[in-house]
């Protein structure tokens, strides 16, 4: 275009009328670039401030795990100084089909199995309880609660000394006194654990539970009680379904928490009666700690490592998009 | 038999008294408005009688039987209330078959009356969805359908309309009543809305402070508030309510207002001094004031509030205190500023013991 006609804004005279909803010109065209630089100096600030925690999770996490995977690709002798052997990929198959792998791998699917929905159901069941309107319901609440403030060495402890063949409480009970010790029984060993483990975890599951009973509207119950329902009904049609993302998120964190466990399995059994307590996380220890084998350690820490992740994709998907209902 | 009885009925919360020794009676097939304001203990009751709360004193009744102590399922009444409180995972006909599962009844009798009562609201488009997916209106109507299906012996409903925007109200308002009239039960009908409460109910309580103030006819309530909280809650604009200290003059009694002298008829004099008041409010429906140059109170215009159908004359008096007056759109309304004279026919004069707030006379 040769010839410019004065721009629409612009009177007889070219003073600039500038209608209010059109900056002028040179300042729209600042405008236009100093948001792009902004954008730059806060995503620099950013990185800036991540690079803290960046570099003790790559201290911390990102090395050890590298690390790991590149261990399990090595035959490590059971001497220090001696030099690793590269075994490529027939390392990671020998552990993977071993029988002692195998078997730690049932044995923590087991443990799962019975930790987890056991830990559910009462925690549900205690929760449901405290949320009734009684006189001095605070004091069960605060009871109910109470196991998140030991620690899972305390509880092991608690219940080695009430398991103990000669002067345990439990013992007595179930008329085993004298006999096998429970934890030495290779058909209870494994349940013996997990009752530790549903107990010491029952706090938290408690407090979850009520905490999602907490956001089950008081309307919706208080309608299905007018509307005839039982307790039954109200818990199966009306608490449930509300409760549905909590439940999620229990029993994913519950799987994770039981797939790592290891102090109780340490202090009660240290993986026997004849491996029948050997989780995962226990079979490494002994590799690294016992056998000084830290490549089989590591072939089963990759292995434990994703096994892990899968469930903690679950969770962030369900945290994600939260299976709520709009009311 | 639909009947619901209130016996002296008191709920305290701990310090707090929601309901203080109310008793009413709510008859067979009648519609009753339980009016307040927010606070005043109006859910409470609807809740003391559906069997949410149980009462700290009192009896209550359901029919022919005495309910204290009854499990809510097993008094027979249906509840809408405001939140609508649908289940939330539940499509609208598994919403409404809810209470008719818990009641066992079978499943083709079940859908049929499902049916039945989608037809009546005008839902059987809405059936399969989720009340997410539902607009306020249907949502609103899905919590009906859920109280209708069951054909109890009440309907209680808690501010059922409040969620809705104003138009939708107005319509809804209209076909509760309609329903009501058609299936011929008994509904005690929560609201703080006067023009609810004046148009739903054949009779209406009006409630403060956990207490019953007054229940009658809408006409009744209107004509003869029992005492100024009821004269000043009912009403739109509210009755215009003036203090001051009846004085005798030649033998005839007058209540001296800020604005001026209000005279008295014979039986309104004989009515305050048997009554000892020593302080009168004087009560007067806005649209019961008179535009007046004989008239007693000396007041200027504030403000003209035009409705097109009506003009609201907001005039003050001397001591600032406001008087409002509904005048006729074809009546010619004077202008701001204007000095006016207001009066009322003295048959159109509440009164009031200002220190109790009883109505004084009939
Ligand atoms: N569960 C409770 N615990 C303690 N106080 C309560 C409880 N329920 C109600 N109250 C109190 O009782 C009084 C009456 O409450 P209520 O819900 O009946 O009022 P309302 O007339 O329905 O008010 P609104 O119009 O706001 O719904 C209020 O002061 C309230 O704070
Ligand atoms: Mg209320």
């Amino acid at each position: 275009m040769s010839v410019t006609a004065p721009p629409e804004h612009l009177d007889a005279h070219g003073r600039a009328e500038s209608p209010p909803e059109r900056p002028p010109a040179r300042a729209r065209s600042r405008a236009a670039r100093s948001p792009r630089r902004r954008r730059t100096l806060e995503v620099l600030l950013a990185y800036g401030l991540l690079l803290p925690s960046l570099l003790v999770f790559a201290v911390f996490v990102f090395y050890p795990l590298v690390r790991q995977i590149y261990l399990s690709f090595f035959l490590t002798p059971p001497f220090p100084g001696e030099p690793k052997h590269y075994a490529g990929l027939s390392q990671i198959q020998q552990v993977l089909t071993s029988h002692d792998f195998l078997n730690s791998l049932w044995v923590t699917v087991l443990f799962v199995l019975y930790t987890v929905p056991a830990g559910l159901v009462l925690g549900l069941l205690l929760a449901v309880l405290a949320h009734q309107q009684l006189r001095g319901i605070r004091f069960f609440r605060t009871v109910f609660s109470s196991t998140v403030a030991t620690s899972v060495a305390v509880a092991s402890v608690i219940f080695f000394t009430l398991l103990n063949p000669q002067i345990g409480l439990f013992s007595y009970w179930f008329g085993r006194t004298g006999q096998l010790s429970v934890l030495d029984d290779p058909r209870l060993a494994l349940l013996a654990v997990s009752v530790v483990t549903v107990w010491q975890n029952l706090g938290l599951a408690f407090i979850v539970m009520s905490a999602g009973l907490q956001a089950v509207p008081d309307d919706l119950l208080e309608a299905s009680r007018v509307d005839g329902a039982g307790p039954w009904t109200r818990l199966r049609h009306v608490i449930l379904p509300m409760l549905s993302p909590t439940l999620f998120f229990a029993i994913v964190v519950g799987s994770i928490l039981s797939l790592e466990a290891f102090g109780q399995i340490d202090i009660l059994t240290s993986g026997g009666p004849l491996q029948h307590t050997n989780v995962l996380v226990y079979a490494i220890y002994d590799q690294v700690f016992n056998q000084n084998n830290q490549g089989r350690a590591a072939v089963m820490t990759v292995a434990l490592f994703l096994i892990t992740l899968v469930f903690t994709l679950i969770q962030i998907r369900l945290l994600e998009r939260r299976v709520t209902y709009e009311r | 038999m639909g009947r619901v009885a209130l016996t002296r009925v008191t709920k305290r919360f701990g310090e707090v008294t929601a309901v203080s020794d109310i008793t009413l009676e709510v008859e067979d097939q009648e519609f009753l408005v339980l009016l307040g304001p927010s606070g005043c203990g109006k859910s409470t009751v609807l809740r003391l009688i559906a069997g949410l709360e149980s009462p700290t004193d009192g009896s209550i009744e359901i029919g022919d039987r005495v309910v204290n102590g009854v499990e809510p399922k097993e008094r027979d009444v249906a509840m809408v209330f405001q939140s609508y409180a649908l289940y939330p995972q539940m499509t609208a006909r598994r919403n409404i078959e809810f209470p008719l599962k818990n009641q066992r009844t079978p499943k083709l009798e079940r859908a049929r009356r499902v049916e039945e009562v989608a037809e009546t609201l005008e839902l059987t488009e809405v059936l399969d969805r989720r009340p997410a997916q539902m607009s306020g209106g249907q949502r609103q109507r899905v919590a009906l359908a859920r109280a209708i299906v069951r054909r109890p012996e009440a309907f209680l409903m808690d501010e059922p309309l409040s969620n809705l925007d104003a138009k939708l109200r107005t319509q809804t308002r209209t076909e509760l009543i309609e329903l009501q009239r058609r299936l011929a039960t008994t509904v005690v009908y929560v609201t703080h809305d006067q023009v609810e409460g004046m148009t739903m109910g054949h009779r209406v309580a009006v409630m403060e402070n956990g207490v019953i103030q007054q229940v009658g006819a809408p006409t009744e309530i209107y004509d003869h508030p029992a005492n100024l909280f009821v004269a000043g809650f009912i009403g739109n604009p509210p009755m215009n309510v003036l203090t001051g200290l009846p004085t005798s003059e030649d033998g005839r009694l007058a209540i001296e207002t800020p604005g001026g002298g209000i005279p008295l008829t014979a039986p309104q004099q004989d009515a305050v001094r048997r009554s000892g008041a020593t302080q009168v409010a004087v009560g007067v429906r806005p649209e019961h004031i008179r535009l007046d140059e004989d008239g007693p109170l000396r007041a200027s215009v504030a403000v003209i509030e035009a409705l097109g159908y009506e003009n609201h004359v907001v005039c003050r008096l001397e001591d600032g205190q406001q008087v409002i007056v509904r005048l006729r759109a074809e009546v010619a309304a004077p202008r701001e500023g204007d000095k006016v004279h207001l009066g009322a026919e003295p048959r159109r004069l509440h009164l009031f013991d200002a220190t109790t707030g009883a109505r004084i006379g009939t």
